[in-house]
């Protein structure tokens, strides 16, 4: 076995009543990749913010090279050679890549940064780590994926021999996991510790060595890669057998409903190009494509974020949608991929952003209807098992598959025709994975028509009727999901047939 | 109900109190029933401007105009009644010009797009100037009518009737703040104006409607100084939006937006009053007054700050 580089004994990190970490104790050891793993609010955050120096342990101890060490801030655990690259971007947009690099870090002589080093060093540090961006770069006009990778170039500036990463693939297409997953070899073959926290199972089987599970605080295992599955970890994660992570269709209610939504030629010059559908009640229609094939721009049409020309009719009816508000009222609800920025209200409570969309409605001569909304609010997070302590809790402080669920809730109160569900699993763990899938499941049964975007080829695969390709702004293809192959669609929405 | 609101309160009602302790032992003066009534009577004007104040901040934006629309609501009023046009006219009027004002601030900050700050400033300037040009900067003087005078200085039931209206702004802005759909809109626009866009709140309208609100309690302040004062002067309330807004901050409105309440904006111009009171009945320079004060804020402001990330980690 190598040597162990990072050590927790026993770490506890309390909230007051809320254990968010309860004794948990990891050896990290050189060369290998530890992934820790674990449904969101499992700790596993918690447990990255104390080996940062960002949140003091309640209880228990961090060894490093088995002496013992406090981390009183962020700086005394980048001196201890610990870099962490955290999932929220911390650049700036007006300064250029090799800036960024070195921010606070400027090699100077003379009491003046040296510019010329500063690029030099910084292409040092993406030659050396085989990523394809120029030092001199304003990092404003790179891609979202382009500056993640800037992101880790900063964090292995520092020196150090355990790298942590926080959810790094979350905004990568394909090309750039790659990339990650080769600085990742080049960190183990330099025998440094690796710390991955995803929750991207096949990433996860793909480049780990070990693996840790949490769930609730809790330490469960850590079991070797090469000896466990995905299966028997997602049991030991949500802690009961999850025999398939999607649900299955009840077939005996798969009649397809109604024409309820009609889109004829929409385009918008700058978007998307001659887009046309249809949507049954009681069907889920998949949207696939790379990242940029414009399928959110489609739908923030259908929701009258963008204007259009075209024709769309709901129910047989002609509609000009040209706010949201129109939309609502025909009927139409969107569940955007950012939930933090369009779908919340982080300050506010988990009772103000459950009735976001639909405190007007249950209001009299507009007036809030305080007990009407309590008990919408109620009801909601015991319908979709949303885990807080109160509904006065802001929704900040909850997880990813928590806030979703909300921002679910918000548009089920209205009880929608149309459901538009743009990445609705983004950054949710397995456990309300299912719960989403579950609703959807439920909301079609009643006889919703969904529209479900996603970049996870298996999930619009499994939980779409049809599916429906975008390739550079415009509609490619058209599939029944029924004995599809992933190979077929991937052919579509990259224009290369994988066979030449 | 009680209990929350003591909660929520706590940080800044004690520190009025802690104040109002204090200045019982500085001055013997201080609790005597005329020094209260004049404590509360300075107040109220600044106090219903802040209210006006609320709104803005709320939506995370600012109403650096509130001074000028006071001056110029007072000077409407004043010209009018010393036309001799009759009262019942000249006061909606008055107020209608306050809600214009207040109409172009929302207005052109959502139609340009451009930050408040921006266009309330240039509004600042703009009305400041029509006030002046109106009275050719002059003060006009108005004595011998009636209703005029009984707003700052008539009695009802015994009590004077200023305090009878600052106490129906509370009610009422409180009332629209939180229980009224448009009161929960400010609150998320505020908060999220994106999210507020894609839950399908007008968010244009739900601004034009706040700076109209602002617009008025300005005009409000301004027909009450105008009475206060017999005159109407072009020069009046220079500086008042400054206040407006260290009693909204000490509140605890959020300058980021979608946090804050009447109560809490009442609580800060409490405050502000009292000071500025104990420090003029122990004739403390007014230098010095202007360098307390301003420390004070920054006091108040820290110890938020301070409680607020407490509870985010």
């Amino acid at each position: 076995m190598s040597k162990v580089l990072l050590e927790t004994v026993g770490l506890c990190k309390h909230f007051g009543d809320n254990k968010a970490v309860d004794g948990l104790s990891i050896r990290f050891r050189a060369g290998r990749v530890h992934t820790i793993l674990g449904e969101n609010g499992c700790g596993k955050s918690t447990t990255l913010k104390m080996l940062a120096g960002v949140h003091p342990p309640t209880f228990g101890s961090i060894l490093r090279n088995g002496k013992n060490v406090e981390f009183k801030s962020p700086r005394d655990s980048r001196d201890n050679g610990i870099a962490i690259i955290f999932q929220e971007l911390s650049l700036c947009n007006n300064l250029t890549v090799a800036e960024n690099i070195f921010a606070n870090n400027e090699p100077h002589r003379f009491g003046v940064i040296d510019s010329k080093k500063i690029i030099s060093d910084a292409e040092g540090i993406l030659n050396k780590y085989h990523i394809p961006i120029s030092a001199e770069v304003k990092v404003g006009s790179l891609s979202m994926a382009q500056r993640q990778l800037v992101e880790i170039a900063k964090g292995l500036s520092y020196p150090s021999d355990v790298v942590i990463f926080d959810e790094p693939t979350s905004s990568l297409s394909d090309s750039e996991v790659e990339i990650l997953f080769n600085i990742i070899s080049e960190l183990k073959s330099e025998n440094k510790a690796i710390i991955y926290v995803s929750h991207k199972m096949a990433e996860i089987m793909r480049i780990s060595d070990d693996i840790t599970v949490m769930r609730d605080g809790q330490y469960i295992d850590t079991v070797d890669k090469a000896e466990t599955s995905i299966d028997p970890l997602i049991t030991m994660m949500v802690g009961r057998e999850m025999s398939d992570i999607y649900p299955s269709k009840n077939e005996s209610a798969s009649e397809i409903g109604d024409l309820v939504l009609s889109v004829k030629s929409l385009t918008n010059p700058n978007a998307f190009h001659n887009v046309s559908f249809d949507l049954h009640a009681g069907e889920v229609v998949g949207f696939f494509g790379l990242v940029g094939a414009g399928r959110s721009d489609v739908m923030n049409a259908l929701f009258g974020m963008l204007p259009y020309e075209g024709e769309i009719l709901i129910k047989g009816k002609k509609v000009a949608i040209e706010t949201p508000i129109i939309a609502i009222e025909n009927g139409i609800a969107f569940v955007t991929e950012n939930r933090k920025e369009e779908g919340l209200v982080l300050d506010h409570s988990v009772h103000i952003n459950c009735n976001l969309a639909s405190f007007e409605r249950i209001a009299t001569r507009g007036l809030i209807n305080e007990r009407a909304e309590v008990s919408q609010t109620e009801e909601s997070i015991k319908r979709m098992n949303i885990r807080v302590q109160n509904r006065h809790q802001s929704v900040g402080a909850l997880s990813g598959g928590n806030q979703q669920k909300i921002v679910l809730a918000k548009w089920l109160e209205r009880q929608p025709d149309i459901l538009i569900l743009d990445e609705p699993t983004r950054g949710v763990d397995v456990g309300a994975k299912y719960e989403i899938y579950s609703i959807i499941r439920e909301l079609t049964e009643k006889g919703t028509a969904v529209i479900l975007v996603s970049s996870e080829l298996p999930e619009v695969m499994n939980m779409s009727d049809r599916l429906f390709v975008m390739r550079e702004k415009k509609l490619v293809k058209e599939f029944k999901t029924k004995g599809l192959t992933q190979d077929k669609v991937m052919v579509y929405a990259t224009g290369v047939d994988s066979n030449d | 109900m009680i209990k929350s609101f003591f909660r929520e309160y706590a940080g800044i009602l004690g520190g009025l109190l802690i104040l109002c302790l204090v200045s019982s032992f500085l001055s013997e003066y201080f609790w005597s029933v005329n020094n209260v009534t004049n404590i509360i009577l300075q107040t109220s004007i600044v106090a219903i401007v802040a209210f006006g104040m609320t709104y803005a901040i709320l939506l995370a934006g600012i109403d650096l105009s509130v001074g000028s629309i006071v001056a110029l609501t007072g000077l409407v009023l004043v010209i009018g009644l010393t036309n001799g046009l009759p009262f019942g006219l000249m006061l909606p009027m008055a107020l209608l010009v306050a809600v214009f004002c207040g109409f172009s601030n929302g207005f052109i900050t959502t139609w340009l797009g451009v930050h408040p700050f921006i266009v309330t400033m240039s509004f600042m300037g703009i009305w400041r100037g029509v006030a002046m040009l109106t009275s050719d900067g002059q003060a006009v003087s108005l004595y011998d009518n009636a209703p005029f005078e009984y707003i700052f200085n008539g009695y009802l039931f015994g009590i004077p009737f200023p305090i009878i209206i600052l106490l129906s702004m509370i009610a009422l802005n409180h009332f629209v703040l939180s229980k009224t759909t448009f009161g929960r809109r400010v609150y998320i626009v505020g908060g999220n104006p994106e999210a507020a866009a894609y839950s399908g709140i007008n968010v244009s309208k739900t601004t034009i409607y706040s700076y109209m609100i602002t617009g008025l309690m300005a005009g409000v302040g301004g027909v009450m100084l105008a009475s206060r004062m017999f005159s109407a002067q072009p020069t009046a309330a220079n500086g008042m939006e400054l206040d407006a807004i260290a009693a909204c901050v000490l509140g605890g409105t959020s300058l980021t937006g979608g946090r804050g309440t009447i109560i809490g904006t009442l609580i800060g111009a409490l405050i502000i009053a009292v000071l500025s009171n104990v420090m003029s009945l122990m004739n403390v320079d007014f230098f010095v007054s202007l360098i307390v004060k301003g420390v004070v804020i920054l006091i108040a402001v820290g110890i938020d700050v301070y409680k607020n990330k407490r509870k985010s980690t």
